[in-house]
């Protein structure tokens, strides 16, 4: 019936062809990869065994019940929790094939490589244009006009430029929170990064902020690799094209997003995704 | 039943209404199921009467569809189901457009039985008729028995049936051939007999699709267009 250019009748099908592909791990340049990864803060076990391999240029998300790790895990990413003096880590997490709790690592730069965005936007009490100059000036970026065009490309990535090009001095506290959340993105992708870690990015934004901060995601996946934290299971269908269920500390099931919500394999899952219990 | 042993959703509302739309399939199935063995005993009977009770019933059939659709559309506007919700969603939006065709061949049925109770009748009394439409009929009880416990095994078993139809309706064509063959005359009553085993035969077919949005719902995986084989695996494996 469908001919190989895809053509049924007249009908293009190619793109539905496209759409049906899909999402294959074990077609996926890795990106960050832990393996058998156990984290504990003093006694507490707060991520046990977790082998996950999370691919490049693409949306991972991480949806779970509270306290169930995902954060915790997210942070191991950038070596957050480096900050946390009770905090041990065993297992191994590679970025790039590299292992980001080698000496050699200068963890300032790997939190270069590796940029994240929290829950609430914290842009610093300056103006909008040097809140996303800042990475730079810290790096020893001098060069004026380099800075200029930083600036004005990271804002125009973060789909913020057009409502802020004309009060780039203004304070950034003057900003909505939906604009200062995508400038705080703006900010972390000004230093180029290979990684976005995004905990949260839109919980504390009204629902068409939250829309703009997630066709953002979609267009920076074309350069960044992307790990998302939610706690809105329809955002992680909507953005990711990964999905990891994470429970008690535990990776459960790690997959397709297409298939985590139309089929997850796994019990705790499926009651998770459809809002059961026991 | 398997699918409620799964536990139930925090939001009970929402247990309520995907509970409310399964029983709303299943009593449209019944209905149907009924429009069917109504249909074929009469035009066996030659009862014009029943024939058009058949016929009349058609309306409710088809508001049935819409008003469940109208249903499944709100549930998935108002709780975005996921997972085995969504499947069943898909599967009810699926089953119940198959239903409604079931319940257009048994209006045909109806007025091929108002046709025929005008004619000659055949010494056999279309008993041919009669037993393809048993058959049948038996087909969508099991499939809708098969949906109601969310039984892959059941809907596959009764997706077999579907075979014994297919050749049971290549024989009344055989026979029909026949007759007409022989007696000339015979034509127009037996091009009404053929026209009825066809929309016999078709709702087998329907049937049949139930059974796979049945496998898709418990196993997750669409089985159209696969072969039997292939539903066996899928149900097996």
């Amino acid at each position: 019936m469908v001919s190989k250019n895809g053509l049924t009748h007249g009908i293009n099908l190619d793109a539905l062809n496209r759409k049906q592909q899909a999402m294959d791990i074990n077609n996926e340049t890795i990106c960050l990869e832990t393996d058998a990864l156990n984290l504990f803060y003093a006694e507490k076990q707060a991520l046990s065994d977790i082998s996950i391999r999370l691919p490049e240029k693409r949306v991972s998300a991480f949806i779970g019940p509270s306290g169930c790790g995902k954060s915790t895990l997210l942070r191991c990413f950038n070596r957050m929790n480096d900050l946390v003096d009770t905090c041990r880590i065993e297992g191994n997490i590679l970025l790039s094939g590299e292992n980001i709790h080698d000496k050699k690592i200068d963890v300032a730069n790997l939190r270069r490589r590796v940029g994240m965005v929290f829950q609430k936007p914290n842009p610093f009490p300056k103006s909008i244009y040097e809140n996303v100059a800042y990475g730079l000036r810290l790096q020893g970026v001098k060069n004026r006009r380099l800075i200029d065009e930083r600036v004005e490309k990271s804002l125009k990535s973060a789909a913020l430029w057009e409502e802020v090009k004309d009060r780039l001095h203004d304070s950034a506290l003057g900003l909505s929170g939906g604009q200062q959340q995508r400038l705080v993105i703006a900010r972390a992708i000004a230093i180029e990064p290979e990684v976005l870690l995004l905990d949260e990015p839109a919980s504390a934004l009204d629902p068409i902020s939250t829309l703009k901060i997630e066709e953002l995601i979609h267009e920076l996946k074309n350069n960044y690799t992307i790990v998302i934290v939610t706690h809105n299971m329809q955002q992680a269908a909507r953005v990711s094209d990964y999905t990891a269920f994470m429970y008690l500390g535990e990776l459960i099931e790690f997959g397709d997003t297409d298939r985590i919500f139309t089929n997850p394999r796994k019990k705790q899952t499926e009651d998770y995704i459809t809002g059961r219990y026991g | 039943m398997k699918q409620r042993n799964r536990g139930h959703h925090i939001s009970q509302q929402f247990d309520a209404e995907l509970e409310d739309v399964r029983n709303s399939v299943l009593a449209m199935g019944g209905l149907v199921e009924q429009q069917i063995i109504q249909a074929i005993t009469a035009l066996v009977e030659g009862d014009i009467k029943l024939a058009e009770m058949v016929i009349d019933n058609d309306m409710k059939v088809n508001s049935a569809e819409v008003a469940i659709d109208e249903e499944c559309t709100h549930i998935i506007a108002r709780r975005q189901p996921a997972a085995s919700d969504l499947r069943l969603i898909i599967a009810v939006i699926k089953t119940i457009t198959d239903l409604e065709r079931i319940g257009d061949q048994a209006e045909r049925i109806a007025r091929m039985g108002q046709r025929l109770a005008e004619k000659e009748r055949p010494k056999n009394q279309y008993g041919e008729l009669r037993h393809i439409g048993e058959l049948v009929a038996k087909m969508v009880h099991d499939t809708l028995d098969a949906f109601a416990r969310m039984d892959a095994e059941a809907a596959l078993e009764v997706a077999r049936q579907d075979l014994v139809i297919d050749q049971e309706y290549d024989g009344v064509m055989r026979q029909a051939l026949t007759f007409m063959m022989e007696d000339p005359r015979s034509i127009t009553r037996m091009l009404d007999v053929m026209w009825t085993a066809r929309a016999i035969e078709r709702i087998g077919d329907h049937s049949k699709n139930i059974c796979e949005y049945v496998i898709y719902l418990v196993k997750g995986k669409d089985v159209r267009h696969t072969g039997i084989g292939e539903l066996a695996k899928e149900v097996k494996g």
